[in-house]
């Protein structure tokens, strides 16, 4: 995957928990929470899916590395790159 | 301590200001009624998992009236019912609800189960990940708590007042209707949201235990499937649906000029303490003598009987037996039914047979049973009104019977308001 494909996951499990907001303009460098209406039962949903799709688990101390677009293409490149 | 109530005022009189209903044959109450007088059924083909094809009576609200896509991804489907019948009550009673202080408002609501729905498709959910608990969703607590239902109606319309549901197998409608006469007489709100939902439909497993008791109706014909009273009944139409009334004190009616659809005259409650399923037409009976002794009146005073008969050939002779022993052999009551169009719409059941019977204080008509081609003679009346509605003379009270397993037993009276 391209770091465009994970940011493209990304925010399709985002548009499925969150299905009222507007993604068109998220900012990859600002917190997703500060964008758009997610709370911890709705980050816990980001979590879950990608345990469920991708097999990954998130400890909870990597929690915060997962807050922005950008943040989250980080983490998830060594995970994602060659699937 | 008498047993009519006690303190007559208007203080102590609740009555019902505002109704909210999704059915599976009508999403306000007006759609409702007409489609009872017209003998239009709500029941339809329905394939659930597991078990493949069967019959359900659905409702087909549009649940983004009230709430965001995102809420119904976050909650329940009893929940959502509980809000649309919720909101479309308030709106109903033209009550100033903005201004309205919201920490004065209880919410009852009578359920039959909760939780179910949300239990079977997570344990579904993690069937395809090996039954790893990994993947149990943490939504499940607040999602399958009992007050589930009512809870979301606080979230959804601000409410800070007291908020419960009340569960009473299939007699719980007209139990959410009678906490909340309690609490309005009590003096502990000053208006309730009362009634009862169910979304039970969305779990196989009701569906597979009334077939595996051999209670769940067949038909070819979903529209026929569900009649009480036909010799050829042969069991329970599950149903999901939700009603909620606006219950006042009548002081605070009558201030507002508000709108009152029927004042309750009187309820009870009790149990059969004899079987977990099979009813018991005596304490039934018991149950039907006590809401009249509340009420203050003898039978003779009833003009209607909506039955709680669910068309299993056994409830439905016993729920007869019951009203037979205290209505007496030559009663002329009319004696109805509200489930043989909409199959059995279970915790919510009381409350939506009560507001499809309402209008009859005013156009005088009395909704039939429907589906009745061979009347058993074991549950024959004299008024038993079959298959077209009849126009009656006089309609001042109804008396509406829900009965539910684990021999729980209620019973409500409205009466016409008069002041």
């Amino acid at each position: 995957m391209t770091d465009q494909d994970i940011k493209n996951v990304i925010l399709e499990i985002v548009a499925d928990i969150a299905p009222d907001a507007d993604l068109s303009d998220i900012k990859p460098d600002i917190r997703l929470r500060e964008q758009i209406e997610l709370d911890s039962m709705d980050f816990l949903d980001i979590v879950m899916e990608l345990r469920k799709r991708y097999a990954i688990d998130v400890p909870e101390d990597d929690y915060m590395k997962l807050s922005t677009l950008n943040g989250c293409v980080e983490y998830l490149r060594p995970h994602l790159k060659n699937r | 301590m008498t047993d009519t109530f006690s303190a007559n005022t208007l203080d102590s009189r609740i009555v019902i200001t505002g109704v909210g209903i999704t059915a599976p044959n009508g999403n306000t109450l007006s759609e409702f009624r007409h489609n009872l007088l017209n003998g239009v059924s709500g029941v339809q083909k329905f394939t659930t998992r597991y078990l493949g094809d069967t019959l359900a009576g659905i409702c087909n609200f549009d649940p983004l009236k009230y709430q965001k896509k995102k809420d119904l991804r976050r909650g329940t489907r009893a929940g959502s019912i509980s809000i649309y019948c919720s909101h479309e009550a308030v709106i109903d009673s033209k009550i100033d609800f903005e201004n309205f202080d919201k920490s004065r408002i209880g919410i009852y609501l009578g359920i039959t189960e909760h939780g179910n729905v949300e239990t079977e498709n997570e344990i579904y959910s993690i069937s395809q990940f090996n039954y790893d608990t990994k993947f149990w969703t943490h939504h499940h607590n607040p999602r399958t708590v009992a007050n589930n239902p009512a809870g979301e109606v606080t979230l959804n319309m601000k409410i800070t007042g007291p908020h419960y549901t009340i569960g009473a197998a299939c007699a719980a409608g007209n139990l959410g209707i009678i906490q909340g006469v309690q609490m309005l007489r009590l003096g502990e709100v000053d208006m309730a949201l009362v009634g009862g939902i169910s979304e039970s439909i969305h779990t196989f497993g009701i569906f597979a235990a009334f077939r595996n008791e051999g209670a769940l109706a067949v038909n070819e014909d979903p529209a026929r499937a569900s009649r009480p009273f036909d010799r050829d009944r042969n069991g329970i139409v599950v149903s999901e649906g939700g009603c909620v009334f606006v219950l006042e004190r009548l002081s605070d009616a009558l201030k507002r000029g508000a709108k009152i659809y029927a004042e309750i005259a009187g309820y009870a409650s009790n149990s059969d303490a004899t079987d977990f399923v099979l009813p018991n037409s005596e304490r039934q009976a018991e149950c039907i003598k006590l809401a009249l002794k509340k009420a203050g009146i003898g039978p003779e005073k009833i003009d209607l009987v909506n039955t709680h008969a669910t068309s299993t050939p056994l409830g439905d002779v016993n729920e007869c037996k019951s009203i037979r022993s205290v209505f007496g052999e030559n009663s002329e009551v009319y004696v109805n039914n509200t489930k043989s169009f909409i199959g059995h719409t279970m915790g919510a059941a009381g409350a939506i047979e009560l507001a499809g019977n309402l209008d009859s204080f005013n156009d005088m008509m009395v909704h039939p049973t429907i589906n009745v081609d061979n009347v058993d003679p074991q549950c024959e009346f004299k008024n038993l009104v079959m298959n077209k509605p009849v126009k009656a003379k006089k309609i001042d009270y109804i008396l509406n019977n829900s009965f539910g397993m684990l021999g729980i037993n209620s019973v409500l009276i409205v009466k016409r308001f008069v002041k």
